[in-house]
């Protein structure tokens, strides 16, 4: 059994380029997050955005998600343009969304939480089967009737990262996924993680190079609210620049 | 989960068609009717308060709209039926559009509080104004401050002589209350109900899954609004008069305390909390040495600083065995913390 | 000439009483968050405790501009320490609460007082302007507002007092970093507030036949003026007591005092709509 593309409603991505940003600028009050950013994200593509805090990668992700509104520029999926969109419109293009905190619903069980996801676009039988295939994917079998509420940090995090493959998604964008997990957990992460590509193009916003290095992805370093530059592992760690806004600072 | 839930329903069912038996036996149809009545209107905001985690300071108005849609089509109609629909259509096509106007634009909390008080007070003013000759539907004048009598009670369907009052206006009433209690629950299993629990729990989630939260919550919204609007004609074929005193602030605080006292969350636990302190006034009327006013707000003082949950989820987490299926992480009233109001 | 003079009087003065009645509670939640429904109950009080010592031969200024506040503040004081301070931080809760005490107080005041309509007389006398009969009183209403507004201007921006006030209402915890328990500052502002409702009730009670349901007339109008208002204590309350006067009294001049009511009812749900989170919120963030 696969995650990913098939049944979504808005149906696999036709184009090459999945996501694109021109010119994305997000400004509060005074201060500009967001700077005039223009992103490409490719087919099946796995990215990481990185960058020091208040580099402006959260809100850049927050303004492809639709919880905020750019301030000025576009947001294309797929070729179509969702500037300014609700979070449930982008959502149902076929975007899976997971943010910062984990956001669950805590009164719930691990399988209501899934279910509901899973069964926005499919019947209720076929919510059933998903539901039980992406619970067993992820080892949440043993929780699978507690209350979410009552879990651990990690364990709600892999919850949400259940109920954002549960919708099937063709296009998944995390923030910080493996915030707050131990080292056994993160290592299930990045399986999951991969086992997700193989389907879906991914936006990752992540800290931890150790967890970039181990998905091994692409990645776009943000800075002052712009990019840097984009390339490999290797070649950001490599880079001077990279090192002084970000790692170097890092130690 | 949902089919265990289906099943303490059931019970609950059978519970209520005993009391339904039993309880003329201790008390007067006339009392008793009244108390079902109540019961009904708390099930309502029991639904969209526990349940869809929306605060409604107004749930009077819609009880209030319900009963003079009914009066008024009544006076004009004649036969009960059509009326009947009315009174449930008008209040729930109310609700739909007042909780669009709230939920579309975001707000929460104390917002909806206000607004719904204030929407409340609205009513209630203008009720009251409407004594002139110049306020008149059809033939139903609306009568201001003095309320509305002399229009056609419930009868059978299609036969407008045959009333059905006193014993079997009772016994209509809980069979409705249980009706509805039923659909309600039914409801409730339905994705439609799951998803507006989800909403309650988490709204900015459900919408990232992509359901449309703030339509789903109007019609939540509005299905409670309807069936405070048929509690509302029953109270007015009860009555036989209908009056402004219906959309005052005081009935939506004694719709609050029921539904605070019996707990939040359940749908049994509102009901018997009309139930019971319905007769609590009751009796309270029979004696002028105590102010009942003066009770009602003291046990709802107690109850928030005490009993918070209420008292039946309490109840039931005392009795081990079903404080598995009740969690009182899922019973909240609005937003906790030290949450700024405009947050 | 006179009807534009009268006009604005009324204005005014319809603009002085929503502040008046209203500054109370806006304290109470610009500091604590709390929204305190029995407000309108402590001014029942305060007209209570105004008409009660000026039949005990008090003085009535005296009685309404110290007798009212002071009992009606401490009042406040034993009902903060028996329920709110419980129940800080849940603002659902606390209005669900101080709900049941304007019922509990109202049925109090129904046993104590009965349900019959007292008063004491307008102690400053009207005059004509032209072809209208003007309330003298009204003048004095409208001086004790904008004294009020001054005075809390001045505390809030003069003094050490104020420092610690506007601390608070940044953050709890800015409170105890200055070096006071939050406990004791919530409790002083439930006094300060409870005084404030007090001393509305005590200085309309003239005006009114006092019974004890006479607090329900006002919550509402209090409530939506500070909601309205937003955050800022001065300023919100200012703004959005000028709004609903002006809306109000344009209403009642042009259709009777019921619409004017609604309008103002009404008006307060398209604000609310529009500008959710007050109007300070929106045009004078951070202001006093």
């Amino acid at each position: 059994m696969r995650f990913g593309a098939g049944g979504g409603a808005g149906g696999a991505p036709m184009a090459d380029v999945v996501l694109e940003t021109r010119g994305l600028t997000m400004r509060f009050g005074g201060v500009t997050a967001v700077d005039n950013v223009s992103f490409k994200l490719r087919r099946n593509e796995l990215r990481c955005l990185i960058g020091p805090n208040g580099a402006g990668k959260t809100t850049f992700f927050r303004c492809l998600t639709g919880i905020l509104k750019p301030t000025s520029g576009e947001v294309f999926i797929d070729d179509v343009e969702t500037t300014g969109w609700d979070p449930q419109f982008v959502a149902r293009l076929g975007i899976g969304i997971k943010t910062q905190v984990p956001s669950v619903m805590d009164g719930l069980s691990v399988r209501e939480n899934i279910w509901l996801s899973a069964y926005r676009q499919a019947g209720t039988k076929e919510a059933d089967r998903t539901t039980a295939d992406v619970i067993e994917r992820l080892g949440l079998g043993d929780i699978a009737r507690a209350t979410v509420g009552r879990l651990a940090h990690g364990e709600r995090q892999r919850v949400e990262l259940g109920i954002v493959i549960a919708a099937r998604p063709w296009l998944v964008l995390l923030d910080e996924p493996a915030a707050g997990m131990t080292g056994e957990e993160v290592e299930r992460m990045v399986a999951i993680i991969h086992e997700i590509n193989r389907d879906a193009a991914l936006i990752i916003v992540e800290h931890d190079m150790q967890f970039i290095r181990s998905i091994a992805a692409q990645i776009t370093v943000f800075s002052q609210g712009a990019i840097l530059m984009e390339g490999t592992v290797d070649a950001v760690m490599s880079d001077a620049r990279v090192r002084d806004v970000y790692l170097g600072k890092r130690g | 989960m949902e089919s265990t839930k289906l099943r303490d329903a059931a019970w609950v069912v059978l519970a209520g068609i005993v009391l339904m038996f039993v309880a003329p036996l201790v008390l007067n149809y006339y009392t008793l009717t009244l108390l079902v009545i109540y019961g009904l209107l708390a099930l309502s905001l029991g639904l969209i308060w526990g349940f869809g985690g929306i605060l409604c300071f107004g749930q009077a108005v819609f009880y209030g709209l319900g009963a003079y849609a009914y009066a008024v089509s009544a006076a004009n109609i004649g036969e009960s039926t059509m009326p009947m629909l009315i009174a449930i259509a008008v209040p729930f096509v109310f609700a739909f559009l007042l909780g669009a106007m709230m939920f579309y634009g975001r707000l929460t909390d104390v917002y909806l509080g206000v607004i719904t008080l204030v929407v409340t007070l609205i009513f209630f003013r203008f009720m009251n104004t409407t004594a002139g000759p110049e306020y008149q539907i059809g033939t139903a004048r609306l009568g201001g401050y003095n309320g509305m009598p002399g229009y056609q009670t419930l009868n059978v369907p299609g036969d407008p002589s045959a009333y059905i009052y006193d014993s079997s206006l009772y016994y209509v009433c809980f069979v409705i209350l249980l009706v509805v209690y039923v659909l309600v629950r039914l409801l409730l299993a339905s994705p439609f109900g799951r998803i507006a629990v989800a909403i309650r729990e988490n709204e900015s989630r459900v919408e990232l899954m992509g359901y449309d939260a703030r339509f789903r919550k109007s019609v939540l919204f509005a299905i409670g609004g309807g069936i405070a609007g048929l509690a509302g004609a029953l109270y007015a074929s009860w009555a036989e008069i209908v009056t402004p005193g219906l959309f005052s602030l005081g009935q939506s605080a004694e719709i609050i305390i029921w539904c605070i006292v019996g707990g939040l969350g359940t749908l049994v636990g509102p009901v018997l909390g009309a139930a019971a302190l319905g007769y609590l006034k009751f009796a309270l009327g029979q004696q002028t040495a105590v102010d009942n006013v003066l009770i009602m707000g003291l046990i709802l003082v107690v109850v928030v600083l005490v009993l918070p949950r209420g008292v039946v989820p309490s109840l039931m987490s005392a009795f081990g065995s079903s404080s598995r299926r009740n969690r009182p992480n899922a019973v909240r009233r609005g937003r906790r913390g030290r949450g700024r109001a405009d947050g | 000439m006179d009807l534009a003079a009268v006009f604005i009087l009324e204005i005014l003065y319809s603009i002085a009483v929503l502040v008046l009645i209203s500054a109370g509670l806006a304290v109470v939640f610009g500091m604590m968050r709390v929204i305190n429904l029995a407000h309108g109950e402590f001014m029942m009080m305060g007209g209570y405790a105004t008409i009660v010592a000026v039949q005990a031969g008090v003085n009535v200024y005296i009685a309404m501009l110290i007798v009212a506040p002071l009992v009606v503040g401490i009042i406040g004081l034993i009902v903060e320490r028996l329920v709110i301070r419980f129940l800080y931080g849940r603002l659902v809760d606390t209005m669900l609460a101080t709900w049941g005490l304007s019922l509990a107080f109202t049925g109090a005041a129904v046993m104590i007082f009965g349900n019959t309509t007292t008063g004491v007389s307008t102690p400053i006398a009207g005059f004509t302007l032209g072809a209208y009969q003007i309330n003298g009183y009204n003048f004095f209403i409208i001086i004790v507002s904008i004294l009020l507004l001054v005075a809390a201007y001045a505390i809030l921006r003069g003094t050490r007092l104020g420092l610690v006030a506007r601390g608070t209402m940044q953050s709890a915890d800015m409170a105890a970093a200055l070096g006071y328990s939050p406990d004791r500052v919530y409790m002083s502002t439930f006094f300060v507030g409870s005084a404030l409702a007090g001393l509305a009730g005590g200085v309309l009670a003239p005006l009114v036949g006092l019974v004890p349901t006479w607090g329900s007339a006002y919550i509402a109008k209090a409530f939506i003026t500070v909601i309205s208002g937003g955050a800022s204590i001065v300023l919100g309350l200012l703004s959005s007591a000028t709004v609903f006067g002006l809306v109000s009294q344009t209403f009642t001049f042009l259709s009777g005092p019921v619409i004017g009511e609604v309008a103002l009812l009404v008006a307060a749900i398209i604000l609310l709509r529009l500008l959710p989170q007050g109007i300070t919120g929106r045009f004078f963030k951070g202001r006093l």
